[in-house]
């Protein structure tokens, strides 16, 4: 499942997904019947309304061997939230549905080293990067050090230990719009650690919990940038990923202070 | 009150404020990993107090009953109080029995939600915290704002302030010279209350347990003034929580364990005060034991919330809860503040008929921080998630058809119903997804007029930045969003035949970092 986020807005995290496991010989498929996990809707405590979703989520998915997914979050709200859902519902078949589909559902993580036993997928990304593990994935899925020894395998790649690196980003769905306030001074402190680190890039496996960060970043101009884990793992010495930044305040005030003189 | 999210703005403007609280908040929750850390089987032992509370609950009528004949067999009154208004009238008709115009009291949660202080006053009967921290909020005619620290939010500096502008009108005043030396500032404090405990002929406490088996009650706590009230006073009211019954004696063992090491961090608490109903010449002579309600039962029927009424008041969860941490307790504006109390504020006063109460199961970020601390294993963010639907479904025009609760739909009932017709089909979702694609494009081609080319690329796949938009909300006043791709990944699925045409996908890449 590539998660309704990723498709809309982040789609280099899906094709980073697919070149990632078809590299390590996976037989990758997009159903097309799949939308949202339906967690927006659950969170904020409109069960009816994450039905539908949920509906689609076992319907897309009923058939295939594993579903995997580029979102602790979203993992989370599958395997967690997806039973609840389905007996708000009354419905018994979506009930079972949802219970055979949650222990085939794999975070990404997960799936690389539970399923297909993989640390080293061959990938190379010559950058310092920190890692923020994102709530979901550390405390809802338990994902533990999956992803560190994962991108402890990736060539030329150096990983600096983010402090504090378990607190909350502050995202939390709509948290982040009903808590405006609060979740900015989480945010804020987490984007202070991440750039104490001096890493190039922040890394998560929650694009969701990036883009709250990385839109702290943006308006701080910290010269720091967001980036999927999937998107890391799945660049290579043919294929590298970029990490472009903008410059920051300083470096650009000083490059007009250069052309200047 | 004010809502949650109003509320809160005072405290994350506050820099010394927040940094009182940081500072307080890391110290406890250090000290407790610390301590947890030393107990090998600290997790079988959370489940065994999991359990031992979950029995109790599902037997909670039979052993009240117990407790109320062992209670009365050992001399103590036993009072049974539906309310807040009922407890209150009981205690204050205890006082006034015995002519009594003021009480000392130990710090006690119950006495506190029912409003004990309050309802005493206006009868003419005047209760003194004995406890430091509440003494210090007494005085400030402040809130607590932490269950187990309740001054938290106030420093050294703040305290001395408060004993040398307002002790005086409550009984010994402060020394002139007094400093804002910890030393100084308790010897105050202790001089003033032991005026106080040799005076009162009435006390009023809480309990932290009481035992069904043997009429028990035990107070948990660390400064002696909870052994001062239970011991030196004539008459002692105790205000006890109907959730509060343990079946035995033996059940202790685990809570004195999962308590001290949860709550202040240490490995055992300093004073365990325990008493069964009257002994002649030694202690109170008499006793009286409120039980109380005030909305537990309705929390015991609730299947998903009535596990925090396993709930032993050890605060944990508040020294971990990073939005605690940033707005302090007094956002709350309830008496038991941070995760614990978002759950057991609404449930004990009901949702859907207050929007302070109702904003409180939102004041989450649902980071589960607060499960993993908790010693009775409350999985917090489960019974958020349940109170939010509660809440969600109190206001639904469809259900209950205009009831009490209902209000017209807000934005965010709007944007839902549309989530979940959008969501509900890959088709429609594809075909709405299409639209940020199409924004992403028309941004792309004005990108130099709104600014998004050179300030972004911080954002998740590295694409330029919006910065204040207008409908953005409270999203687009401090963080950037980024601009949409001019391509989602379904539509480029169906172009490249799911990414095998490699060169268009590497072209497409190419097109997009440009």
């Amino acid at each position: 499942m590539l998660t309704c986020i990723n498709d809309a807005m982040f789609p280099e995290t899906g094709k980073a997904v697919v070149r990632l496991l078809r590299r390590l010989g996976v037989d990758v498929e997009f159903p097309p019947g799949q939308s949202c996990c339906g967690q927006p809707m659950t969170n904020t405590g409109y069960l009816d309304e994450a039905v539908p979703a949920v509906r689609a989520f076992a319907s897309a998915f009923e058939g295939y061997d594993a579903v995997v997914v580029p979102s602790g979050s979203c993992a989370g709200s599958v395997r967690h939230q997806h039973g609840l859902v389905a007996r708000r519902a009354g419905d018994p078949a979506l009930q079972d549905a949802v219970r055979r589909l949650a222990p085939r559902t794999h975070e990404l993580t997960e799936f690389l080293l539970d399923v297909l036993e993989v640390e080293d997928v061959g990938a190379s990304f010559p950058h310092s990067v920190t890692y923020h593990p994102t709530c979901h994935s550390l405390r809802l899925l338990g994902v533990g050090d999956r992803p560190a020894r994962l991108l402890r395998h990736v060539r030329g790649l150096r990983l600096l230990e983010l402090p504090a690196a378990e607190e909350c980003c502050g995202f939390g769905g709509t948290f982040a719009v009903k808590n405006a306030e609060t979740s900015v001074a989480m945010g804020t402190d987490k984007v202070r650690h991440a750039v104490g680190t001096g890493a190039e890039v922040l890394v998560a496996s929650d694009n969701s919990c990036l883009m709250h960060l990385g839109g702290l970043l943006s308006r701080e101009r910290a010269g720091m940038r967001v980036m999927h884990l999937a998107e890391i793992l799945a660049s290579t010495e043919d294929q590298p990923a970029s990490v472009l930044t903008a410059p920051t305040l300083l470096e650009r005030t000083s490059a007009a202070r250069g052309a200047r003189s | 009150m004010p809502p949650f999210p109003q509320a809160a703005r005072t405290a994350l403007a506050d820099p010394q404020l927040r940094a009182n609280l940081r500072h307080a908040t890391h110290t406890i929750r250090d000290k407790r990993a610390a301590v947890v850390a030393e107990v090998d089987e600290w997790e079988a032992l959370r489940r065994k107090g999991a359990g031992i509370k979950d029995d109790m609950l599902a037997h909670l009528d039979e052993h009240l009953v117990r407790l109320e004949e062992q209670l009365t067999a050992r001399g103590a009154v036993v009072h049974w109080a539906r309310d807040a208004a009922e407890a209150c009238a009981i205690v204050a008709q205890v006082a006034r029995d015995h002519r009594a115009d003021e009480v000392v009291k130990v710090k006690s949660m119950a006495t506190a939600e029912i409003g004990l202080n309050e309802a005493l006053a206006q009868e003419g009967i005047a209760a003194w915290e004995t406890d430091l921290a509440e003494l210090i909020v007494q005085l400030g005619d402040d809130l607590p704002s932490h269950i187990l620290v309740p001054a938290i939010h106030r420093n050294r500096a703040e305290i001395r302030r408060i004993f040398l502008d307002r002790m005086a009108a409550a009984g010994r005043p402060a020394p002139a010279d007094l400093t804002d030396e910890p030393r100084e500032l308790a010897a105050a404090a202790r001089l003033h209350l032991r005026e106080k405990f040799l005076r009162a002929t009435v006390a009023v406490s809480g309990a932290n347990f009481a035992v069904a088996e043997t009429g028990t009650l035990v107070v948990v706590e660390s400064e002696g003034n909870g052994r001062m009230c239970l011991t030196l006073p004539e008459v002692l009211v105790s205000v006890v929580g109907i959730e509060k019954v343990l079946p035995t004696t033996a059940d202790l063992d685990t809570f004195l364990r999962l308590l001290p090491r949860s709550s202040t961090g240490e490995r055992m608490n300093p004073y365990t005060s325990m008493w069964t109903g009257v002994t002649p010449g030694d202690g109170p002579q008499e006793v009286h034991v409120v039980l109380l309600d005030n909305g537990r039962t309705d929390v015991l029927a609730d299947e998903v919330g009535r596990q925090a009424l396993r709930c032993i008041r050890c605060s944990a969860c508040l020294n971990v809860c990073p939005v605690y941490e940033r707005t302090g307790g007094h956002a709350y504006g309830s008496v038991y503040p941070g995760p614990i109390g978002a759950i057991l504020t609404p449930m004990l006063k009901g949702v859907g008929h207050d929007e302070q109460v109702d904003s409180l199961p939102y004041a989450s970020s649902l980071c589960g921080r607060c499960y993993e601390v908790c010693p009775v294993m409350i999985d917090i963010p489960e019974v958020l998630v349940h109170l939010r639907s509660q809440v969600v479904d109190a206001h639904r025009d469809t259900v209950g058809g205009g009831g009490l609760g209902w209000r017209p739909p807000t934005p965010l009932d709007l944007a839902m119903r549309g989530a979940a017709l959008v969501l509900g089909d890959g088709r429609r979702m594809a075909w709405a997804a299409r639209g940020t694609a199409l924004a992403g494009r028309v941004l792309g081609a004005t990108r130099g007029r709104l600014g998004g080319g050179a300030r972004g690329r911080a954002l998740p796949g590295g694409r330029g930045a919006l910065g204040r938009v207008p409908g953005g909300g409270g999203w687009t006043d401090a963080r950037d969003l980024p601009a949409p791709p001019t391509d989602t990944f379904r539509a480029w699925w169906t172009r490249t035949h799911g990414g095998r045409d490699e060169a268009t996908t590497t072209r497409t890449a190419q097109e997009e970092r440009r």
